[in-house]
């Protein structure tokens, strides 16, 4: 990296700062996650469509699997990867590792608990539900749940994985503000996404699963689960993405952010924006007409914030063009910069009550959901995976070819399906508002849930090639097909 | 200030996140302070007419309901709809099903009344189940629609009453068949036969008789 020599000579050593072994290990719970919901997506999608194979067995519900899907991605892929990812960055940044090697290690198992417990609580919940003890404590300690899911989107972790959940993130936190802490001098723009999203992110998860659960009732508790669900997008996961984009590509494009300014108006436009959004999730309902205005144009205000933020990158990349042909993972992070334009576009849209009258409760919210999580979060996750892997085995990737698969896969397959779904959307819409009935809309939305299997399995089947390229990495299988197309910085200094 | 560790944390972390929730979280909740929320025992005492529904299964499904209830009283009522609330949640119903009927897009004349505030101010809609997508059709009005032999064999098995339904299977509600339904599908039958039973009318499109009369 070309600015080593501007870091002083005390300065620990890479192998002082990072524990790698800790970042593999995350990086690979999260793609076991990722498989894990995938797989329960696809039975969701073959539902849909009649050919579920597995219709009839309780465990295999596709409703209870439902939840799987997407808590597996925000818990399990998302914060997983992210936490490794965190463990490469941070330590780098601030020149001091993390708090403690113990402690992140404590983590990393605790938060394998908390997800499988989740995972398990909401497939064998259900069928405990009717069991007498279950009642008998949910009526003893006047809990307004189950054992099982809360009745919370993305908070559907039951009530008593909660408090586990809060300590572990509180320990996060702790244990990367420690080094964000100790170093000197200026700030640069990833810390200051990283030590908002510590903050944003806990108090978020404890909003969202304690409020609407206990204290707070009927229509004002909608309010706070729309603010929850957004919030964990927004403040969850979007500032450690961009964190992450503020840190990876200067570095693979070897040259700084085009401009300072307007990092500062990204950030603080997303600070200010992003959380006063949570209502426009609950449109036409019951919420006062007042707050649902307020939301809709905070809403569009924060498009204008990410456009300056995709003009930055952009204006970054600026020069330096054909990388985006040569190295993969800088491939990663501007496809997903795309998407990420394409989805803020369609938020300061569909956010309008005019849009919501038409597509609100169809697939085009679903397409819109899976175009941000997977086309963009997870393919720059993919695209750090990438950069990271070799360095942290050693050795180059098996093959250069399967990851091409991978990204192609990936990328077409979501775009496919993010099309489909929106199409079917607006159709939704209009079979419900012509008064129909109901199975028309089903009926008529066949072709497109078909398509959508189909751009699932692409999908997965990008994942399969990207497992098995990474088995083959790790066992440490000379190269099928390595010719110097992305050459990988070399791993010196820091 | 901008840059700064602290401005960072406690504006845009603490302060920017307490805004938001003062505006969008404490007003909803103080403009509707002073309404109290029902519990699940107010509910029945209130609403005769899910007494009629919980009596109908007692009495089409005597042998089921008395091992998994007893006698239909309010107090079994009430533990009924708590269960069916649950399981609605817990075999995420509510991710295919709203629970609110919008002014807009014709839904007033596909469900009935557009959904109000007070509706949702009781022990039932904590956490609130307004849902955020259908695959099937609202749900919130959808008591009394239909006779609870219907929903039994809906829910063994939704293809044999609503042609080509993509809704999964729910064999596990019963003993083997759509005529014996078990704990859980008795519950869940109460709970969905209560949706809508605060209304005015109800069952919204069709007037049975001998349920208002009740």
């Amino acid at each position: 990296m070309t600015h080593t020599a501007a870091i002083p000579r005390d300065v620990p050593s890479h192998d002082e700062l990072v524990d790698q072994k800790i970042v593999g290990a995350f990086f690979v719970a999260a793609l076991t996650y990722l498989t894990i919901s995938m797989l329960a997506g696809i039975l969701m999608a073959l539902q849909l469509v009649h050919w579920n194979p597995l219709r009839g067995v309780e465990l295999f519900s596709p409703g209870r699997w439902r939840m799987v899907h997407t808590n597996a991605i925000a818990y399990g892929f998302l914060a997983n990867a992210f936490l490794g990812a965190l463990n490469w960055a941070v330590p780098r940044l601030t020149f001091h590792p993390v708090a403690s090697k113990a402690l992140n290690w404590f983590i990393f198992v605790a938060w394998q608990v908390i997800v499988l417990s989740t995972a398990i609580a909401l497939v064998v919940g259900p069928s405990l539900q009717d069991q007498a003890w279950v009642m008998n404590l949910a009526r003893e300690w006047k809990l307004p749940m189950s054992l099982g899911a809360q009745g919370l989107e993305w908070g559907e972790t039951p009530f008593w994985i909660d408090p586990l959940a809060l300590l572990g993130l509180a320990l996060v936190a702790v244990n990367f503000m420690v080094p964000i802490a100790k170093s000197k001098g200026p700030m640069y723009v990833t810390l200051w996404y990283f030590m908002a999203a510590f903050v944003w992110t806990f108090l978020t998860y404890a909003m969202g699963n304690l409020l609407p659960e206990y204290t707070v009732g009927g229509t004002s508790a909608g309010a706070i689960g729309g603010l929850f669900i957004h919030d964990l997008v927004g403040l969850f996961v979007t500032p450690l993405g961009w964190g992450l984009m503020y840190y990876f590509v200067p570095i693979l494009l070897k040259k700084p952010i085009w401009s300072h300014g307007l990092s500062l108006v990204g950030f603080w436009g997303l600070a200010f924006f992003y959380p006063l959004q949570g209502i426009h999730h609950f449109l036409y309902t019951p919420i006062p007409m007042f707050l649902q205005y307020g939301a809709v144009i905070s809403t569009i205000a924060v498009e204008l914030v990410v456009a300056t933020v995709v003009i930055n990158f952009f204006g970054t990349l600026a020069g330096r063009g054909s990388m985006f042909f040569t190295n993969l993972p800088i491939r990663y992070f501007y496809t997903g910069m795309v998407f990420y334009f394409i989805t803020c576009f369609q938020c300061a849209l569909q956010v309008t009550l005019t849009f919501q009258k038409l597509i609100h409760f169809t697939d085009w919210v679903v397409g819109h959901a899976h175009l941000v999580m997977f086309g963009v979060f997870s393919l720059w996750l993919f695209g750090i995976m990438i950069e990271l892997f070799p360095r942290l085995l050693n050795r180059p990737w098996y093959s250069h070819k399967l990851l091409i698969y991978h990204y192609w896969f990936s990328s077409a397959g979501l775009f496919v399906m993010f099309g489909d779904l929106t199409l079917a959307g607006i159709f939704q819409g209009y079979y419900w508002a012509s008064l129909q009935p109901w199975d028309v809309s089903t009926d008529g939305s066949q072709p497109f849930w078909i398509t959508r299997v189909f751009a699932g399995l692409v999908m997965f089947a990008g994942m399969l090639c990207f497992i098995y390229d990474l088995w083959m990495t790790w066992r440490g299988v000379t190269p099928a097909d390595w010719v110097e197309v992305t050459p990988i910085p070399k791993v010196s200094g820091n | 200030m901008f840059e700064s560790k602290a401005g960072i944390f406690f504006i845009a972390g603490v302060g920017f996140f307490l805004l938001a929730f003062l505006g969008n979280g404490v007003v909803p909740m103080l403009m509707y302070k002073d309404r109290p929320e029902k519990s699940v025992e107010e509910l029945v005492a209130d609403n005769k007419r899910i007494m009629v529904q919980f009596r109908d299964l007692s009495e089409r499904y005597p042998e089921q309901f008395k091992a998994a209830f007893g006698e239909p009283t309010e107090e079994k009522c009430a533990e009924a709809l708590r269960l069916g609330r649950q399981i609605y949640i817990g075999e995420a119903c509510w991710h295919c099903h709203s629970q609110f009927v919008r002014p807009v897009s014709n839904e007033s004349l596909r469900y009935g009344p557009v959904s109000q505030s007070h509706e949702y101010d009781n022990e039932l809609q904590r956490p609130v189940m307004f849902g955020t997508r259908r695959v099937g059709p609202d749900l919130s009005r959808e008591g009394g629609r239909r006779g609870n032999d219907w929903h039994a064999v809906h829910f063994f098995q939704p293809s044999v009453v609503s042609n080509n339904s993509p809704m999964p299977e729910y064999p596990w509600f019963f003993d083997g068949s759509p005529d014996k339904p078990n704990r859980r599908g008795l519950a869940i039958m109460t709970y969905i036969q209560w949706l809508g039973s605060w209304l005015p009318e109800y069952p919204y499109y069709e007037e049975l008789a001998e349920v208002t009369d009740e």
